[in-house]
């Protein structure tokens, strides 16, 4: 998201907006996700203060978990977030500039409240770490080795890793199954896949192939491809163990929902 | 008699969550940390997110360890709430309220099951109670920690997670989850109904 619009990029860039906070919250929760992540883009390349308004208004409709990355660069600014609701805190790169904060979130908060999301890229053989990824003009090589960062950031106190593997992120040809499969190897902690779900067998095969704790995707639901019953309906019949809710989401109920609000 | 929650504000993050909860249900909670006030609800809860010890010393200073201890209307511990109503936990060898028999110990973290373990996992019911009325065996519930209790006669339901743990404890009128009931969509909702319904 950006200034409180829901936006989607094509591999980190030409961000378009897709509606509105609130009301797609609370109709992913309605459908059965199962934790919900607001990435905020224009938080953490402008070096500014965000609105945590937005924040509030979400906790009081969701009834799933839920996470907030960008601009968080300090305990306080964990902490306002946490107040206002938010289950768990995400940081990226605040944590590559200064990797002592995920110790002190982490000491201060518990380690199941502090995510460490990882913007992540092959190149020339290697996975590389990204930072500020949510400007171009700013995205650059954080020049750390991917897998190193991935001990690192274990090692100082991170609950769980969010891998965005950027060579995937948008286009929609697949979870990076070898880079993640590499990454689960190397995490005591929970993992969770993103960047590149373009259809149900790419979820799947994310699950099967690597053994990732969860997978993450924003495309293919905010454009209505892949609605989130059907997804988890498939993933269950494969065998799968997710959480299906045997009641439809009734669409009157979430509008309600955001009216009340 | 309509209830009366109050929500223990033993200093933690995160009570907005829980508040918007009861919200949702139409039960309005009062975050609290009058001795008193806690002891005229009809109704308490005592949340908490972060380490065992710190919330501990955060009741001491606030002359609340023996408020919540001496309660006797139903108690809903909620996570870390729920090990700080037990005897002791390992996380930095706190002493607890010691309401609910048992210890907490930490998860042992495999690569199938990563501690802390977050994420949804089944309950399985050991024996009915008016807190789990119309919650089926076997239901997901949202569940944030790394350290827990083993089962014992006081479970009422268990949860697996690398090892089987207490996910639902209850003695006389104290009732605990390990689990997020605030973060556990509709079955969440009803265990707080219930709850409030006691």
């Amino acid at each position: 998201m950006r200034d409180g619009k829901v936006v989607k990029g094509v591999k980190f860039r030409n961000h378009r907006v897709v509606g509105d906070i609130v009301e797609l919250a609370a109709r992913y929760c309605a459908e059965g996700a199962d934790e919900l992540v607001f990435y905020d883009i224009s938080a953490s390349p402008a070096g500014r203060t965000v609105d945590r308004q937005w924040i509030s208004r979400v906790a009081e409709v969701l009834d799933v978990p839920f996470c907030v990355a960008g601009g968080i660069r300090s305990v306080e600014d964990a902490e306002a977030v946490l107040n206002r609701g938010a289950d768990k805190i995400s940081i990226n790169s605040p944590a590559l500039h200064a990797p002592e904060l995920i110790s002190q979130l982490a000491k201060r908060f518990g380690t199941q409240c502090v995510v460490v999301g990882i913007d992540s890229r092959a190149v020339d053989g290697d996975y590389v770490v990204y930072q500020n990824t949510g400007d171009p003009e700013k995205a650059a090589i954080a020049g750390r080795r991917t897998m190193d960062w991935i001990d690192e950031v274990q090692h100082l106190g991170a609950g769980e890793i969010v891998l965005n593997c950027m060579n995937q992120d948008g286009v929609r040809q697949g979870y990076d199954i070898e880079q993640l499969r590499q990454a689960r190897q190397r995490c005591r902690i929970p993992l969770v896949a993103s960047g590149g779900a373009g259809s149900i067998e790419h979820f799947a095969d994310v699950f099967e192939s690597t053994g990732v704790d969860a997978a993450l995707a924003a495309s293919v639901f905010h454009d209505g491809d892949i609605s989130i019953p059907s997804l988890k309906h498939f993933l269950s019949t494969r065998g799968i163990e997710i959480r299906v809710d045997e009641r439809q989401p009734d669409r009157a109920s979430w509008q309600q929902t955001i009216l009340s609000s | 008699m309509k209830p009366r929650v109050a929500i223990v504000d033993s200093g933690g993050a995160n009570i907005a969550s829980l508040q918007h909860a009861f919200g949702r249900i139409g039960v309005a909670a009062e975050l609290s940390a009058d001795p008193e006030s806690i002891r005229a609800a009809t109704h308490v809860v005592l949340p908490g997110v972060g380490a065992a010890a710190d919330a501990m010393q955060r009741l001491a200073e606030r002359n609340l360890s023996d408020a919540v201890r001496t309660l006797k209307q139903p108690v809903l511990g909620i996570c870390l709430g729920m090990q700080l109503l037990a005897d002791a936990s390992d996380e930095d060898s706190a002493t607890c309220l010691g309401v609910l028999p048992g210890r907490s110990t930490a998860l042992p973290a495999s690569p199938e099951s990563p501690v802390p373990h977050m994420g949804w996992s089944r309950i399985a019911i050991n024996r009915p109670d008016a807190l789990l009325a119309g919650i089926d065996d076997g239901c997901y519930f949202y569940f944030l920690h790394s350290f827990a209790l083993a089962p014992s006669a006081h479970s009422l339901a268990t949860a697996c997670h690398g090892v089987e743990f207490s996910a639902v404890l209850q003695h006389r009128n104290f009732r605990a989850v390990q689990f997020h009931p605030e973060r556990s969509s509709r079955a969440g909702a009803r265990l707080l109904s219930n709850f409030v319904g006691l």
